[in-house]
């Protein structure tokens, strides 16, 4: 028996412009087995970031169902997609959204607050900071900050609740091609060391060629999905 | 996300931005310490117009001739006799003392300094119902009443501004509308009023007076204060002194031509007044407090659209609806907090410098800052920030997380 982390299915979402109506998604079908690495691919208007927001359970679809790590979250309130996010969902972003003021280690220690977790916070995220090769750079702010070591402490805060899935939304997209090859190792050696499933939406083939299956969107539909 | 960490994080945040924070501080610190420089100088002018009227001496009933609310046709004016028959103890057995006076202005000169003042006649009981003491000398007696004596006691302002020294007078003469007095004592300071000094004015037998100061017909006086033998005597001494005036007056039918003040009626007055003129000043201070709450409002909208991206990624990262509305009622009420303890210390300055330019133009008095106007201050302008951040953090709150995350 497979063991799958995200299994959408007939997902649909309708934005009204108006009157109207765009179908950013029209029934697309994603299922991704735990420890897998899958990138998601499409030209712009594909309903990439609709399909992203969805999975990441940023936002609710029109129809379908959606089942993450064995919950039905579908039709959930959104305190509710708000605590599912942030127990199971790690974010990466392009533009890395960390708090410029707050130095790397409250940054990390962001979503603990959000969990209500307070014992033993600072040390865990000392321990994901470390596991991103940031150990020394732990009082530092975003701006004293490479861009490439900034990624790593987003990456350490999307770890740090020990997430079911790291959904990372163009993750090299601002990054030379140096830190950008470093920050994809990275993400890779966390899925082989630690087993957590990695979706990676991005347009550069190059990245997409890393992962181990794409799945590619075409006008609000899943095209291709090798299993 | 507990209250201290969102307390720190909105401290954090209000430092980031000082001179903001400041400016929208400043419109809360106004209205605070308008709020309490107000009410502190209320209480005080309060305090110091009670505390001139008890000075006056106690259990006091003030009688003065016609009637302040009815219109009479036929007024008999309050006479020497009146004050005698209310003297008589068995008619009217709760009063201790009457002192009957005649009050009037004119000018007191000496070696050529000169101040215009008030001047009363009295006789001796009026020492005891205003409980005056003196500096040096005598008070006056019956003997210098009987005599028409041309003795005067001075009271401390008028040595001041005649004799520049509160001592060494007595037996000096002064002229009082050209007419030479012989200084017979000096009187103890009583401090200040809001009705005027108490210390400016001299004191001559009523006859001396009656016939060659001011001049009132047929035994004529224009005051009598009664002391009642003690304080829960004195609406039993009002009652007493209407039936002895009534019956003598023959006015039994009609309406009084006399009217009674006790004490209480002044302070009550007076009390009524100030409170009027606090709520009034205090009115217009809360209106200040308003304006600066919707300064602290239009800055949290402004905060909001500037950090929707982070309120965005705070969401995503699991913030509820109710975490970003903390983040956002901290700092509004964090801004307003600091600017009312601000106020608070601002408006205390205000009512101190108030107070001492009051003390330099002669008026004692001190503004009073009371713990029920300070808690009120820090409740109120908490109050305010909560309320008027409420919409701004809505809003925050109500956020699409990917909208959020979009905007630019």
């Amino acid at each position: 028996m497979t063991d799958w982390v995200i299994e959408a299915s007939g997902l649909t979402k309708i934005y009204r412009m108006g009157t109207q109506e765009v179908h950013a998604l029209s029934g697309a079908t994603v299922r991704i087995q735990r420890g897998e690495v899958v990138s998601i691919m499409g030209p712009s208007g594909s309903g990439k970031s609709t399909l992203m927001n969805i999975l990441g359970c940023l936002d609710r679809p029109t129809g379908g169902e959606y089942i993450l790590d064995g919950e039905v979250v579908s039709h959930l309130s959104s305190d509710q997609l708000a605590g599912i996010r942030n127990r199971k969902v790690g974010f990466v972003f392009q533009s890395f959204n960390l708090l410029p003021r707050a130095t790397a280690l409250s940054n990390v220690e962001l979503p603990m607050r959000y969990a209500g977790v307070s014992k033993g916070r600072t040390q865990l995220a000392r321990e994901a900071l470390e596991s991103v090769g940031l150990g020394d750079r732990m009082t530092h702010r975003p701006p004293e900050l490479s861009g490439g070591q900034q990624q790593r402490v987003a990456i350490a805060r999307a770890l740090v609740n020990n997430p079911a899935i790291i959904m990372a939304d163009e993750p090299t997209g601002n990054l030379d091609s140096k830190s950008g090859k470093e920050i994809m190792d990275l993400l890779l050696t966390l899925n082989r060391e630690r087993g957590t499933t990695v979706i990676i939406v991005t347009h550069d083939p190059a990245v997409a060629a890393q992962t181990q299956r794409v799945i590619r969107l075409y006008d609000g539909l899943v095209v291709e999905e090798p299993a | 996300m507990n209250l201290w960490q969102a307390i720190l994080e909105a401290l954090e945040s209000l430092s980031a931005n000082k001179l903001r924070t400041g400016l929208t501080m400043l419109g809360i610190v106004i209205g605070v310490g308008a709020v309490i420089a107000m009410l502190a100088v209320g209480t005080g002018a309060q305090d110091t117009i009670t505390g001139s009227i008890s000075g006056l001496g106690s259990n006091l009933l003030f009688v003065f001739g016609g009637n302040f609310t009815e219109d009479i046709r036929i007024e008999k004016p309050l006479t020497l006799s009146d004050a005698e028959a209310l003297a008589d103890p068995f008619q009217a057995p709760s009063i201790a003392a009457v002192a009957p006076a005649i009050q009037g202005n004119g000018t007191v000169t000496f070696s050529g300094e000169s101040t215009n003042t008030e001047i009363t006649g009295i006789t001796p009981q009026y020492e005891l119902v205003r409980n005056y003491g003196l500096l040096e000398g005598e008070f006056i007696n019956e003997e210098h009443v009987l005599g028409r004596a041309s003795v005067v006691l001075l009271g401390p302002e008028v040595a001041d501004k005649l004799f520049g020294r509160r001592d060494g007078i007595t037996g000096e003469i002064v002229r009082i509308s050209g007419q030479p007095f012989r200084v017979l004592g000096v009187l103890e300071p009583k401090g200040g009023s809001s009705f005027g000094s108490q210390d400016d004015l001299v004191l001559v037998p009523f006859t001396t007076a009656q016939t060659r100061l001011i001049r009132r017909s047929r035994e004529r006086v224009d005051i009598i204060l009664v002391q009642a033998v003690s304080a829960e005597l004195v609406p039993q001494v009002s009652d007493e002194i209407s039936q002895i005036l009534r019956s003598r007056h023959r006015t039994e039918l009609g309406a009084d031509d006399f009217t009674i003040f006790t004490q209480q009626d002044f302070v009550a007055t007076a009390q009524t007044i100030t409170n009027v003129l606090t709520i009034f000043l205090g009115g217009i201070a809360a209106i200040s407090l308003l304006v600066g709450g919707i300064g602290i409002m239009n800055i949290m909208l402004v905060s909001v659209t500037e950090r929707t991206r982070e309120i965005g990624l705070r969401k995503a990262l699991g913030a509820r609806k109710r975490d970003i509305l903390i983040q956002f009622l901290t700092e509004s009420s964090l801004l307003s907090l600091f600017g009312g303890l601000i106020g608070i210390g601002l408006g205390w300055l205000i009512a101190f410098i108030v107070g001492r330019i009051a003390a330099s133009s002669g008026t004692p008095f001190n503004p009073v800052v009371g713990l029920d106007a300070v808690l009120l201050a820090t409740l109120f302008s908490t109050a305010v920030g909560l309320f008027f951040g409420l919409y701004p953090a809505n809003r925050a709150a109500n956020l699409e997380p990917v909208e959020a995350l979009r905007y630019e």
